[in-house]
């Protein structure tokens, strides 16, 4: 058996160059792309990469997190056009020949840095009722099935980083649509068998600002750091207004 | 609102109860009070950005519901996981009250995982087990092994939903007493806005503290980066005693070299730890339950046989996890993320390949001594009327010298909603305790120290060389010598500290300046950590002395309380005053603890 362990250590180390882009409002109005050699190990990631900057190079360099391991959702970043997590990027998959381009999500205002404004963000959220809607008073648990329970399994993992609603072409242009992320936290409700809520938010969502703005760009599954099915989970609240929730 | 001479914008806010902490404590304490009365939550970061929402592999209550199972089978787990160091009464509520705690999150929500028949699935967790140690038992509630993220979110839904007041990134500093008829009360805490850099000063009758652990102190730890134990250094700065700090958890298996944190749940769906030569080394430890002994004695397993040269890998530094004879399909369902962690980070396929782990620094079983009712103590019995703290920032003693798994986040939900109970209790009928006139003045003389300076001393550097005295000196193995090594390096790092170099000087967004007052927190529970493990000398759960190797209930059978000297130190760690508290035993005399 030992022979068929893979080896890990020996991580070898390389020098990366990042484009940050930085905007400090209270230094200049001025927006800028600043360049950044570090040298990183194999196992890095683009979060390691930037405590590197900050805690070596320039401590004024300020972007959120927390976890380090794609769980807290702090550190959605742009990475090289794509929106990811810092902490979930190994630097090693991505073109290191060339320099990596971090800049902060789109479609938030920016604050500083890497930094933006996420209220508008948890706003859309809580105005769909993120929570379940029950009349029943149960003494111990209410009972479902497995079955019952896969049926919205895939959406209960968001951990609201906004990769998916700041990757959305339609959010971009239009602040005000709803976005994949609170539509994606209606299903995890909508589908679920306990919930007596569902009219409530299908009638919010079927809103001009609602799912019908979705043009089913897939921007969002591919950005979602937590492999959630976020189009197919917009389609499916597309279909329960259209058809009542199967 | 006012302003100071350094152009420092204060705003002053009146709420009945005050939450310093948005994880699973703070927000399960926050859903008992909000109904009644007026309360703010106080978090440095957004509610579900805490780090409740890693913990991974489920909730202990003795359900029942796939085999037969008891609290005071519960209780008697925790007390002997604990290595005896428990307080059995707070352990029989814990057990008791979890049937209830589990069943309030699945009616606010939660999405566990079911059973065949649609009831709570349960599975099993390291040193549970049926009748007082006879066989592993399925006591762990569980949502796949994301566990502590469906606590998160459906905590903070129901906060979304019960409409509470959160004031997120916002950074309390420091809790603001008073006298009242000769006597020290809470009056306030002070809070640091990390958008603005404008300081808050929040008045509360009740001030409930949930910050949560400082894994920070150590190199290679599970915890987030956040995790640098403010609340509990503020009460430490305030003079009020720490309870059990030599006892930090070791969790056997963080991925090698990173520390991040695969589920004692894998070992609970049937995962084996085996050595460079493939043997499963913990029939040698742990000949009854194996693989699922208590995480103290499976971490020092581990290290043992790294240190006697049976690790694995090119440097032989690790063991490994092996999961390669469980069916792909019940790793899908019921290990998906740690799974994932692997394949991200290692790049190793545990479906067919065995996961290269070592453990990682991971819980606080000490913290900020509580009673049973949450209230904070200011000596071994003395309540501070008003405070309260919960979670792994207090210390009940529910967790003793070692906790087991799944044990805190029925902790956090349990002792989260009694301090929210209690708080408001108290709140109801007491008065405002007054906000003195210079209330921000020690925060004003932090954010000096550090926004100020012109040190060239790098914040990054400091902290990493603490890391790495705590990783050498005070982690898995201790000795005398190994302590007073750390202690001196704290002393002198805490020397060089005073010429710290902060970059930014911005006031909005300035996480360079707060990563320095963070670093203050590192080194006051470092010291008292190190303190009380020196002056512990025996061996008893999570704190192994190799220079005295076994437990010593004649001497040591008392929790250590730490305080702060009003002194300068002549030698390190003069400014501390180790004391101890009787444990409290109901039912369960100690034995020796056999698995």
């Amino acid at each position: 058996m030992a022979e068929d362990i893979k080896e890990i250590a020996e991580v070898p180390s390389f020098t990366v160059t990042l484009m940050v882009r930085r905007y400090d409002p209270e230094v200049s109005e001025e927006v800028k792309w600043v360049d950044y050699d570090v040298t990183v190990y194999g196992t890095d990631r683009v979060l390691d990469a930037l405590h590197k900057i900050k805690w070596e190079i320039d401590g004024s360099l300020t972007f959120r997190r927390s976890c380090a391991h794609g769980v807290c959702g702090s550190d959605a970043m742009r990475i090289n056009g794509r929106n990811r997590l810092a902490c979930k990027t190994l630097i090693k998959d991505l073109d290191i020949t060339q320099p990596i381009y971090v800049e902060p999500i789109k479609g938030l205002a920016v604050e500083k840095d890497l930094v933006v404004n996420m209220e508008p963000f948890y706003k859309a959220y809580r105005d769909i009722n993120p929570f379940l809607i029950a009349t029943d008073k149960p003494e111990k648990e209410r009972i479902q099935s497995p079955e019952d329970r896969a049926r919205f399994e895939d959406t209960t993992k968001c951990i609201l980083c906004a990769a998916c609603t700041t990757s959305c072409p339609v959010f971009w242009t239009d602040g005000q649509y709803f976005g994949p992320a609170a539509i994606v936290n209606a299903h995890r409700f909508i589908f679920d068998s306990r919930d007596e809520g569902a009219e409530v938010r299908l009638d919010i969502l079927n809103d001009k600002e609602g799912v019908w703005r979705c043009r089913t760009t897939f921007n969002c599954t591919e950005a979602c750091p937590r492999g959630i099915q976020v189009t197919k989970a917009i389609a499916e609240v597309k279909q329960a207004i259209l058809r009542g929730r199967a | 609102m006012s302003l100071n001479e350094h152009g420092t914008q204060t705003h002053h806010h009146q709420y009945d109860i005050v939450i310093v902490g948005a994880g699973g404590a703070g927000m399960r304490a926050a859903i008992e009070t909000g109904p009644h009365l007026k309360t703010a939550v106080i978090s440095k970061l957004f509610p579900t950005r805490s780090h409740t929402g890693a913990a991974q592999g489920g909730m202990a209550a003795a359900l029942a519901n796939v085999e037969e199972d008891n609290w005071e089978w519960h209780t008697f787990d925790t007390v002997k996981g604990g290595d005896y160091l428990v307080d059995q009464d707070a352990a029989e509520i814990l057990a008791k009250e979890s049937v209830e705690a589990v069943i309030d999150l699945e009616n606010m929500g939660l999405p566990f995982n079911r059973t065949p028949d649609g009831k709570i699935d349960q599975r099993r967790f390291g040193g549970h087990t049926r009748d007082h140690g006879k066989a592993p038992v399925r006591r762990s509630c569980y949502a796949a092994d994301r566990t502590g993220h469906m606590i998160l979110q459906t905590l903070y839904q129901n906060c979304v939903k019960l409409g509470i007041e959160f004031f997120n990134e916002f950074y309390v500093l420091d809790l603001v007493m008073n006298d009242v008829n000769g006597k020290q009360r809470p009056s306030a805490v002070v809070a640091y806005e990390l958008a603005t850099g404008d300081l808050h000063v929040f008045q509360g009758k009740s001030i409930i503290f949930a910050t949560g652990g400082f894994g920070k102190i150590y190199k290679t730890t599970s915890n987030a980066h956040t995790l640098t134990g403010d609340g509990v250094g503020i009460i430490w700065r305030k003079g009020l005693p720490l309870e059990d700090m030599e006892f930090y958890q070791f969790h056997p298996t963080g991925l090698a070299g990173l520390g991040i944190l695969l589920s004692e749940a894998a070992r609970g769906e049937g995962g084996i730890l085996r050595n460079a030569s493939g043997e499963r080394f913990m029939e040698r430890y742990a000949p009854t339950i194996k693989d699922l002994a208590p995480r103290d004695m499976v971490a020092r397993a581990m290290a043992n046989e790294v240190r006697e040269g049976r690790g694995a890998g090119p440097h032989k530094d690790y063991v490994l996890l092996d999961l390669t004879h469980l069916p792909p399909e019940v790793i899908d369902a019921k290990l998906p993320d740690i799974t994932e962690f692997a394949r991200t980070y290692l790049g190793v396929e545990p479906y067919t390949e065995p996961v290269p782990v070592f453990p990682t620094a991971h819980y606080a079983m000490g913290g900020i001594p509580t009673n049973v009712k949450a209230e904070v103590l200011s000596d071994n019995n003395t309540v501070v009327p008003g405070l309260y703290a919960a979670g792994e920032c207090a210390c009940v003693s529910v967790h003793g010298a070692n906790r087991l798994g799944t044990n805190s986040l029925l902790d956090i939900n349990v002792f989260g909603k009694r301090a929210g109970r209690y708080a408001v209790e108290y709140a109801k009928d007491a008065d405002f305790v007054p906000v003195p006139e210079n209330a921000t003045s020690e925060v004003e003389k932090l954010l000096a120290l550090t926004r100020n300076s012109t040190g060239t001393e790098k914040i990054a550097v400091l902290r990493k060389e603490l890391q790495d005295t705590m990783d050498k000196n005070a982690q898995v193995y201790r000795t005398e010598d190994s302590l007073n090594e750390a202690l001196d390096k704290i002393a002198e790092l805490r020397a060089r500290y005073q010429n710290i170099q902060v970059q930014d000087r911005g006031k909005r967004f300035n996480t360079d300046l707060l990563e320095a007052i963070e670093l203050g927190f590192l080194f006051d529970l470092s010291d008292v950590l190190v303190m009380t493990a020196r002056e512990r000398r025996e061996s008893r759960g999570g704190h192994f002395r190799e220079d005295y190797e076994t437990r010593n209930d004649e001497k040591f059978m008392v929790h250590s309380m730490a305080y702060k000297l009003d002194k300068k130190p002549e030698r390190p760690g003069e400014d501390i005053r180790v004391d101890w508290k009787p444990v409290t035993i109901t039912n369960y005399p100690p034995m020796e603890r056999k698995y």
